[in-house]
């Protein structure tokens, strides 16, 4: 009994060293925002390549970045982009997606100015009426501090300074942030584009519409790289699967995904 | 002899049992302290608990706020499950017929047996929305999370209070009643006194409950990064923060939550202490 138990033991060993040597493998960690994209490429590249294995996890932005720099990870990957001391790192802009500034639908504001919603992500303006709205007290949604759509908000909008009021209501997800402001006529969110519903509705930022066309053409103010990034120049597999990524077929992709391609 | 050996047996797979459970709660204890140790260290203890903001994109690591949020909310939940628990209970031994009393049973093993999950949607969509037109702001506040966890404990408090007090002797309720005493004053005099530690154990559970509570309270509290302003405005739990962050979180910021996690632990062993020494200082003047 014991000596079966053994020898398939052994042989489960000898398999997994077995695929192990015959294939390659592309570990891919970090941001929670790319992780479904990247799952779809991955799954379109292993159909065209059988031999390498690609593997995908989440764990935020951050977490990926450090990951690659510290060569735990293959590639590391972040929805925003990097900080001044992220350095000696290969980067490379996979998509775009733009971040929407949600309002209730009850709420008669269609549009604001990039320093307004700072304005009011400060603190500084906290009544609608301000703005042309009811007279109703603003409730800020924020996400949590780790999260990637936080990072590129505060980078965009806050001026790259964590400035955003402590009183904010803070959802772990951008479905909360979206059922808050939903069920509130008076609250404020964010959440990106490819999110957003007919359950609220969208503001336009300086007179532009938060659509994936105006991010494309560069009008739409507020959006953010999806990237990757590798310690070293890619080489092999690592190669093949970014290459892979950035070519036509990739970015077909990206764009099925509701982002926008760079190419 | 047979049943000698059986016994003994038995006495050894208690024994066994024990030491399952012992360690579990020790490597715990152990892993938790471990895995806050850095925070001591570079951010301090004096930081941690005194810090008024969380906001570790700025490495302020204040877990004040979610202390006092804890705090309250868990203080708002007992001050209502304690009087509504204890009634109710009082309500099912003494005075309500048998049918009756069966079906509050039944109603409240079904309330324990929903996730909380199911309770933070619950308040989403019914509580906030109500409290947000009750005391305006945004409706996710300290006594939404009170009112949530209220309900949740209920089961906890009635069932035990219900055992306490079906637990008195009926030789005292016989007593009382032949010398005289009504029914109320038999209840309040006699029976209830005499049931105080199962009610306190029915509370401490209840508490136990409340405290360690996440999900229902990710969704209902508004979870703030600074100081609670009102009973009526938004605050972040321990629990809350922790669970909120964890996935992301490494280095400094990760050992924080660990460091969340200690407090956590010393705020129930706290409380606990507090709640045992009351309810035996009250049982030591009868």
């Amino acid at each position: 009994m014991r000596k079966g138990l053994l020898i398939s033991l052994l042989a489960v060993s000898v398999f997994f060293s077995f695929g192990c040597s015959k294939g390659q493998i592309v570990n891919i960690s970090g941001s929670t925002s790319v992780e479904p994209l990247s799952q779809e490429l991955a799954a379109a590249f292993m159909a065209k390549h059988p031999k390498i294995t690609v593997n995908v996890a989440a764990g935020g932005s951050s977490a990926g970045i450090k990951a690659a720099r510290e060569g735990a990870s293959d590639i590391g990957a972040s929805s925003r982009d990097l900080k001044p001391t992220e350095t000696g790192l290969n980067k490379f802009v996979i998509a775009y997606d733009g971040i929407a500034v949600i309002i209730n639908k009850d709420n008669p504001v269609a549009n604001l100015s990039v320093d307004q919603v700072k304005a009011i992500y400060e603190g500084t303006i906290t009544n609608w009426s301000e703005l042309g709205g009811h007279n109703a007290q603003i409730v800020v949604v924020d996400r949590d501090a780790a999260s990637g759509t936080r990072g590129a908000f505060v980078e965009m909008v806050m001026d790259n300074n964590d400035t955003i009021i402590k009183t904010a209501i803070v959802q772990d997800g951008g479905g909360g942030v979206r059922n808050t402001v939903a069920g509130n006529p008076a609250a404020i969110g964010y959440i990106s584009i490819a999110s957003v519903d007919n359950t609220i509705r969208a503001l336009k930022i300086n007179g532009i519409e938060a659509t994936i066309a105006n991010v494309a053409n560069k009008t739409y103010p507020i959006f953010r790289p999806f990237i990757y990034v590798t310690k070293n120049a890619p080489v092999g597999a690592v190669k093949q699967f970014i290459d892979f990524v950035l070519s036509a077929e990739g970015q077909k992709i990206v764009e099925a995904s509701g982002l926008v391609p760079v190419k | 002899m047979k049943s000698r050996r059986s016994r003994k047996f038995i006495e050894w797979a208690l024994l066994g049992s024990t030491w399952l459970a012992l360690p579990a709660l020790l490597l715990i204890i152990i892993f938790i302290f471990l895995g806050a140790l850095p925070a001591f260290e570079s951010v301090g203890l004096g930081a941690l608990l005194t810090g008024e903001e969380w906001r570790p994109t700025k490495e302020l690591y204040g877990l004040l706020p979610s202390v006092l949020g804890t705090l309250m909310v868990t203080g708002i939940a007992l001050v209502i499950v304690f009087p509504v628990g204890l009634g109710l209970a009082l309500f099912l031994t003494e005075a309500a017929p048998a049918w009756g009393a069966r079906l509050i049973r039944r109603a409240l093993e079904l309330l324990a047996g929903i996730p909380s999950v199911v309770y933070g949607f619950f308040g989403i969509i019914v509580l906030v929305p109500v409290l947000r037109q009750l005391f305006g702001g945004s409706g996710f506040s300290a006594v939404t999370g009170g009112v949530v966890l209220a309900i949740m404990v209920l089961p906890t408090m009635v069932t035990l209070s219900e055992d306490a007090l079906r637990a008195v002797p009926s030789e005292y309720r016989a007593g009382s009643l032949a010398l005289g005493a009504t029914h109320w004053q038999t209840v309040t005099r006699v029976v209830l006194p005499s049931a105080i530690p199962g009610i306190s154990a029915g509370l401490v559970l209840a508490m136990g409950r409340a405290i360690g509570e996440t999900m229902a309270m990710i969704m209902v509290v508004g979870n703030i990064t600074g100081m609670p302003t009102s009973l009526f405005g938004p605050v972040r739990t321990l629990t809350g923060n922790i669970a909120i962050e964890m996935k992301y979180a490494t280095g400094i910021h990760q050992s924080t939550l660990y460091a969340a996690g200690v407090f956590l632990l010393v705020t129930i062993i706290i409380l606990n202490l507090i709640l045992n020494s009351l309810f035996r200082r009250r049982e030591a003047r009868q």
